[in-house]
């Protein structure tokens, strides 16, 4: 049995619940038959990806939902080899070239002039091209992304991609000028509250309004996160009332207990115990930005107006310094030891000056 | 309105296979046949007209930012001197899309300009090229070739002198390492002109049977920043968006701001007050100073709502910039945290805690 948030995901374009206006252009795109390269882009769990796939059912039909999905091995130029999930159907592909790590753009090269130079194959598709979506589009490296450039000009006859970001800040001009930039916002609070209850309805229950609200106020405009929740929540109190506990992750837990280790207590003892936590984080595989920002975002909640705008600047630095750098736990130690200066200091009403 | 369904959806035409001019995407059809037809970039036009009746061509680098015409440039150029028949034997493009380490090119280059074919000037569709007696080698996105791959194309260029003329095609002339860039004729490209950009605009809407009114093509240009191919792109996905609708609608200025990404004015002008910047004269020193919490929140919001941060902090900077009562010193201040923004993104930094960063600092200088 598949998680509510697969059983009850839209297929078409119009069992979308939100972003009308969204479906009515994508279907318009569709229907046009000069489909652009697209790139949609939006926060997580805003329905990127469920748009995306039911736009591509509506220019192919329901056979692209047959779908198969192999390993691929590029060889790079140092003959390394690396390895790329394929997920594929008659009409299409779809890639996650940021598991080829650095060599991103041996698998864009390679794969897509594979795709590009081989004609629609079913005489009955209902379009000539192949539509090749790229996931992670905002991590792929610059010379992934210049690889792209040209590619997507000169095949634009058989072949169309759809990129799918969290962000277009971090791709290049060029490549942002070659598309049709689509833009999925979060759903808003009522916008959840209506999908969440349509999905209890098909589950067979009735979701109590106010248990939808604390589910949202969860989320973070999330829907995905928040229909999980649901599920979850459904799983241990069948009947919803009465207050609802909505389990934070371990890991956020974690994260909140750093937080009130650095405010309790500033001393290098407390920095090496804060470094074990840290530590242990990273092995779980937790996103050092995530760390930083979760850290951060509990500091500041529980310090003096006067020095939030400091810890949250620091932050704002450490997590470029650590995009940048190699070694994560230099950087969010460093902030730690700075936040726990800026605190102390404030506490102290001591002159901060020779720390800047 | 979840259960709304157009009439357009039902009957689906058959599947149509032909290659039809018409489903071309306009970037592609517009894309200038001549070097005639390149709009602005005078300049190098006037030169390069000169090559066409001396044959004689000097090893050439484009510059310029993206969509201002350069791959159409010399790929018209190339076609104007050699005819659609000689075209494939004495013209090779390699792009970033090719792999293109040292030996690569070396060795394409080697077996391209070993082969020395017979020119026909005469042409099958009747005309007449000049066919002068050398082979063109386009490197387009130059840029993004290593430094040794470069350092290698300088012996390449030279042993194959007589017989060859490279063209080096990029967006950042300093990426171009000092010995090539200096063996070549450089052509910069600019941004283009918003006259040059409207005619072009107009020209395409003309010939494509859609009407677009002068607030529109304004919109077009700024959203698009001198870029013309995306001005284009945007021009084709509107017209599509707004004639799908039954009855058609006229292109709206929202509709293309929508399709660029661009933020509304009002989500920036109330973001913009959160951090007390008035962008509205009439209310003054009113507003209450929201903290930190509420630019905290305000932030949250532009995320949920999908902006990119770059476009935020863009449009952001030019109302702190072009603001009326703001003083010299507040502007600097500002600008400075906007460079490092700028420069936080492009090294992929987070983007909500950098446009929180932005913001609790310009809020600062401001008040
Ligand atoms: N100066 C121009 N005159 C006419 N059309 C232009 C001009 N510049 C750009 N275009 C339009 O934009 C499209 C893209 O232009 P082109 O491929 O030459 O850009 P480019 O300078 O090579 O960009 P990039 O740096 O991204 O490769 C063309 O197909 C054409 O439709
Ligand atoms: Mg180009």
């Amino acid at each position: 049995m598949s998680l509510w948030v697969d059983q009850y995901r839209p297929r078409a374009l119009d069992d979308l619940h939100y972003h009308q206006g969204l479906s009515t252009c994508l279907k318009a795109l569709a229907a046009s038959g000069d489909f652009p390269h697209m790139l949609f882009y939006g926060p997580s769990g805003a329905g990127k990806k469920t748009r995306i796939t039911c736009t591509l059912r509506q220019l192919f039909g329901p056979g692209v939902e047959k779908l198969k999905i192999d390993q691929r091995v590029f060889l790079t130029p140092s003959r390394r080899k690396v390895e790329v999930n394929l997920v594929q159907s008659n009409f299409h592909i779809e890639i996650t070239p940021s598991e080829a790590g650095s060599y991103d753009r041996v698998v864009i090269q390679e794969l897509l002039k594979e795709i590009a130079q081989t004609q629609q194959v079913d005489l009955n598709a209902k379009q000539r091209f192949k539509v090749v979506i790229i996931n992670e589009a905002d991590s792929l490296s610059r010379d992934a992304q210049a690889a792209l450039r040209r590619t997507m000009e000169k095949y634009m006859s058989n072949m169309r991609i759809i990129l799918c970001a969290n962000s277009t800040s971090r791709l290049i001009a060029p490549i942002k000028s070659r598309c049709l930039l689509m833009r999925v916002a979060a759903p808003s609070r009522e916008e959840m509250q209506s999908v969440m209850q349509y999905v209890s309805k098909r589950a067979g229950f009735d979701l109590p309004p106010e248990a939808g609200d604390k589910i949202i106020d969860d989320s973070g405009g999330n829907l995905r996160k928040a229909i999980l929740v649901l599920e979850a929540l459904k799983m241990q109190s069948p009947d919803l009332s009465g207050p609802l506990a909505i389990a934070k992750p371990d890991w956020e837990t974690y994260c909140h207990k750093v937080a009130d280790m650095i405010i309790s207590e500033q001393s290098p003892a407390r920095v090496m115990e804060v470094r074990q936590k840290l530590y242990e984080l990273l092995s779980h595989c937790i996103p050092p930005t995530v760390i930083l920002k979760t850290i951060a975002e509990r500091v500041v909640d529980r310090v003096d107006e006067a020095i939030k705008t400091d810890i949250m600047h620091w932050a704002a630095i450490y997590e470029v310094r650590m995009r940048i750098g190699s070694k994560k736990i230099y950087h969010l130690e460093a902030w730690v030891v700075k936040v726990m200066s800026i605190y102390k200091h404030f506490f102290y009403d001591m002159d901060m000056s020779s720390f800047d | 309105m979840s259960f709304f369904k157009p009439q357009a959806q039902t009957p689906k035409a058959p599947p149509k296979h032909a290659v039809d001019p018409e489903l071309q995407p306009w970037v592609e059809k517009y894309r200038p046949k001549t070097i005639d037809d390149v709009s602005a970039q005078e300049h190098t036009v006037a030169v390069l007209k000169k090559t066409l009746t001396s044959t004689n061509l000097p090893h050439m680098l484009f510059y310029g930012p993206p969509g201002t015409g350069k791959t159409s440039t010399i790929l018209a150029l190339a076609r104007q001197l050699f005819g659609p028949e000689n075209f494939r034997n004495r013209v090779l493009e390699l792009n970033a899309s090719d792999e293109r380490g040292i030996s690569i090119v070396r060795e394409k280059i080697k077996n391209f300009a070993r082969q020395t074919p017979r020119a026909q000037t005469v042409s099958s569709d009747g005309k007449e090229y000049p066919c002068p007696p050398y082979k063109i080698i386009i490197l387009d996105e130059a840029d993004s070739m290593t430094q040794d791959a470069q350092g290698a194309l300088r012996r390449i260029m030279e042993s194959y002198a007589r017989i060859t003329r490279f063209c080096l095609v990029c967006n950042y002339v300093t990426r171009i390492i000092e010995p090539l860039a200096s063996r070549c004729s450089k052509f910069r490209f600019t941004s283009l002109d918003n006259q040059s950009s409207s005619s072009r605009l107009m020209h395409i809407a003309t010939a494509e049977h859609i009407a677009v009114d002068p607030l529109v093509v304004e919109t077009l240009i700024s959203a698009s920043s001198g870029d013309l191919r995306r001005a284009i792109t945007y021009l084709q996905s509107a017209s599509r968006l707004s004639s799908s609708t039954s009855p058609p609608t006229p292109i709206t200025p929202r509709d293309v701001q929508e399709i660029a990404g661009v933020v509304p004015d009002d989500i920036i002008n109330d973001f913009a007050s959160v951090l007390g910047i008035d962008t509205d004269q009439a209310m003054s020193d009113t507003t209450p100073k929201p903290g930190f919490k509420g630019i905290r929140s305000a932030v949250k919001e532009i995320i949920r709502e999908g902006y990119s941060a770059s476009q935020v902090l863009s449009q952001l900077h030019d109302i702190v910039v072009l603001h009326p009562t703001l003083n010299a010193k507040q502007k600097s201040q500002c600008g400075l945290i906007f460079a490092e923004a700028d420069k936080a993104l492009c090294d992929g930094a987070d983007e909500e805690l950098w446009i929180l960063e932005v913001g609790l600092h310009v809020s600062k200088a401001v008040s």
